[in-house]
């Protein structure tokens, strides 16, 4: 039986156990519910719990391990002058027989211990499954029947259930932080064979970016892999962003939490939020077709040497893209601000933009300041902007017109096309990634720390 | 009901106004919120360096007159006033009275202590900074110490004057507030149950700054303790459901009341 199928048989056993265990519930307390310690559906679930989980858990196990031990098993079969063969060449036998066991066709007549190996890889298969099959639904009926055996009125049902959902909330947290710790621990060990190659003070303080792609597996051209022009171009682009993102999200903030009567800003405020709804790419060719031809064409009519694809460019249209990230977030921190607060200040006969001014902004500052840097950690590392409107020149420029390039884009242009992930080329995008997580991460556990200081205070 | 309830002002008015003068007259005082009609014309006198208590059971518009007196109504949306109401003789209301100017005049002081989440020291230069009392730093000083000692707090937070206001406890932070009203110098002080969420002895303490402040500042209370109103205050007026059921001294009010509702309120037979 397919592992499919023995998932259906356990999930039907499940249901069948629990009405089985909930009726055997009632049985024991001779109908009356009330003798019951917990409510008869916990009885079930109980007994549902345990033909269940047990049983998935080994069947997980099972089509988890299953296809290595059989591989391992083949591969120890097979004669020894085949199995000290190079690594390249032994994979390609193994894959010669799982083409053969699967019925695929193979180039030229493949040899005798091949196609005994095949034979073998399938009755081992089969076998497996068989036993898989046999034992699951047989822990599962153990399972079953130890939970059917305890069900009396005095069993603690509601609490043994309570307590496995909490496993179950713990194992799902669990399930999203391994997938972090294992995301960041993968860029590790990419960046620590990156800096096998590449010394870390050349990546972390080289001034020039030229990975010379061209030379790629030529010995002695390993090209040059210097940080800072990327991190420029991304601490440049982020800051033109913020100049537009900033003022302008704030102060419709201030309009839209302060004077916009309730009407208006029950329309604003969901119209600025569609902004942050558009998808980034549309952003980018906003940027490409439109902002840019049209700051050349600006700056050409003044004299100014404007190119297509400019900081300027990619910074304003990322702005607009954060100004809803500024003002939603600060809004929400104004109104956090007490009415009374307000209140106090009108009652000392302060204007509004006074108390505005004043007592409001002050009182929401921290909160503004973690908002802020959490739109600037967005603007890091936002990619799709920049790599249709920023350009891909590695340069190190003052000059808000001139095409500067990022460290996502980089990682972009490191990791399409063919590829192989052994040279140092391709390999710098995951110390890239990992430089800009790091700092990200900086950021944004400092901004939750603001943000958090911030919320104590009235509490 | 308006007629019942404006025999006993105007009686009790001719006794009293023999005495002291009044400071805020209030005339056919109506307020609505949207459709509803929370005060149904109150006529009001508030005598000079006197405290004057507003008591009643919940909802009965007292708080709701306390804040037409320094139209902390036009702040909330949908709220209009009917009426007149006199600060020596200027209609507040009037279309020429700026309400900053206003404010300026009449103190407030909240139900829960809301200091600004600023040091104590700004907390009480806050007012004298926006209405530009004080002239120069050393002013601006002897404003916030004289303040502070008026509010009887100055020997407790002269050593942090630095501190936040909000590290205050709830009494010493409420005693912040009042020092922060009189620091622009008002007419008057209003103050909207100002003790109701301090326990007995920051209350205590409380009340016996009102009765210090009576020396120079006009001052209403709203209160639900009637104890209160006994203790602290001169007048008393009695709301009821939107009508100044009766005012007079309290003395009378509390020994004598002349209206049954009065007595029943009083006596603690409904509220």
């Amino acid at each position: 039986m397919s592992s499919t199928l023995v998932l259906a048989a356990l999930l039907l056993m499940m249901l069948a156990s629990f009405a089985v265990g909930r009726q055997r519930a009632l049985a024991t307390a001779d109908g009356h519910a009330r003798t019951l310690h917990s409510r008869p559906p916990y009885y079930g679930t109980y007994v549902a719990m345990w033909a269940a989980v047990p049983a998935l858990l080994l069947l997980a196990l099972w089509v988890i391990a299953q296809p290595t031990v059989i591989d391992m098993v083949v591969r120890n079969s097979l004669p020894d002058d085949v199995r000290t063969l190079s690594s390249d060449k032994l994979s390609l036998v193994l894959t010669t027989i799982d083409n053969l066991a699967n019925g695929r066709a193979v180039v030229g007549e493949p040899p005798a211990y091949a196609k005994e190996a095949a034979a073998r890889l399938l009755s081992l298969r089969a076998t497996s499954s068989w036993a898989m099959t046999v034992l699951v639904i047989g822990l599962a009926a153990v399972g079953f029947f130890f939970a059917w055996r305890k069900v009396n009125p005095a069993l603690r049902a509601r609490n043994d259930v309570e307590r496995a959902a909490v496993w179950l909330l713990i194992a799902c947290s669990a399930i999203a932080i391994l997938t972090t710790v294992g995301i960041v621990f993968s860029m590790l060990f990419e960046t620590l064979h990156f800096f096998s190659m590449v010394p870390p003070q050349d990546f972390f303080f080289g001034t020039v970016w030229d990975p010379r792609f061209t030379a790629v597996g030529r010995d002695g051209s390993a090209g040059q892999f210097g940080l800072i022009p990327l991190l420029w171009g991304t601490i440049f682009i982020s800051l033109i962003s913020m100049l537009v993102a900033v003022p302008i999200g704030l102060l419709s903030a201030i309009y839209l939490s302060e004077y916009a009567h309730k009407n208006v800003r029950a329309w604003v405020k969901p119209l600025l939020e569609i902004l942050a709804g558009i998808p980034t790419v549309v952003y980018g060719f906003f940027a490409l077709t439109t902002l840019g031809p049209l700051f050349r064409d600006l700056g050409a009519s003044v004299g100014l040497d404007i190119s297509a694809t400019s900081a300027l460019t990619a910074g304003v249209v990322m702005g607009v893209m954060i100004i809803p990230f500024v003002s939603s977030l600060s809004d929400d921190i104004i109104n956090a601000v007490p009415q009374s607060l307000r209140d106090g200040s009108y009652a000392l006969g302060a204007t509004q933009s006074e108390t505005i001014k004043r007592v409001v902004f002050p009182a929401a500052l921290p909160g503004i300041v973690g908002s802020v840097l959490l739109a600037v950690s967005r603007a890091i590392g936002e990619t799709m902007i920049v790599v249709m409107a920023a350009g891909i020149a590695a340069k190190m420029t003052l000059n808000p017109f001139d095409s500067v390039t990022t460290v996502t884009v980089k990682i972009v242009s490191q990791l399409t096309g063919d590829l192989e992930f052994n040279s140092p080329q391709t390999l710098v995008a995951f110390a890239l990634g990992l430089t800009l997580f790091v700092v990200t991460l900086g950021l944004n556990i400092y901004a939750l720390h603001i943000v958090r200081k911030y919320r104590e205070q009235y509490d | 009901m308006n007629t019942i309830a404006m025999k006993p002002v105007s009686v009790t008015n001719d006794v009293v106004s023999t005495n002291r003068s009044p400071k805020v007259i209030s005339r056919g005082v109506k307020v609505f919120y949207g459709e509803k009609e929370a005060l149904h014309g109150v006529d009001l006198d508030i005598h000079e360096r006197e405290v004057t208590a507003l008591i009643g059971p919940s909802g009965c518009g007292k708080s709701t007159f306390l804040r037409c007196m320094n139209r902390m109504n036009d702040v909330v949306e949908g709220c209009r006033i009917e009426g007149k109401i006199e600060i020596d003789g200027d209609d507040i209301y009037d279309r020429r009275i700026d309400v900053v100017q206003l404010r300026a005049r009449v103190g407030m002081v909240f139900q829960k202590p809301n200091p600004f989440p600023k040091s104590i020291y700004e907390n009480v230069a806050y007012g004298p900074k926006i209405h530009g009392i004080a002239s120069g730093k050393e002013e601006l000083d002897e404003i916030v110490e004289g303040s502070l000692t008026r509010a009887g707090l100055w020997n407790e937070v002269k050593d942090r004057l630095d501190k936040p206001g909000t590290g205050l406890s709830g009494g010493q932070q409420q005693r912040l507030c009042i020092a922060r009203a009189i620091a622009v110098s008002p007419e008057v002080i209003l103050m909207d149950e100002p003790c109701s969420a301090l326990d007995p002895i920051a209350t205590a303490r409380i009340e016996e700054l009102i009765d210090e402040l009576r020396e120079n500042f006009t001052i209403v209370i709203v209160t639900h303790s009637m104890q209160q109103a006994a203790r602290v205050s001169q007048r008393t007026a009695f709301f009821h459901l939107g009508d100044l059921v009766e005012v007079g001294d309290t003395s009378q009010i509390f020994t004598n009341p002349k209206e049954e509702r009065t007595q029943a309120y009083i006596t603690g037979r409904f509220g």
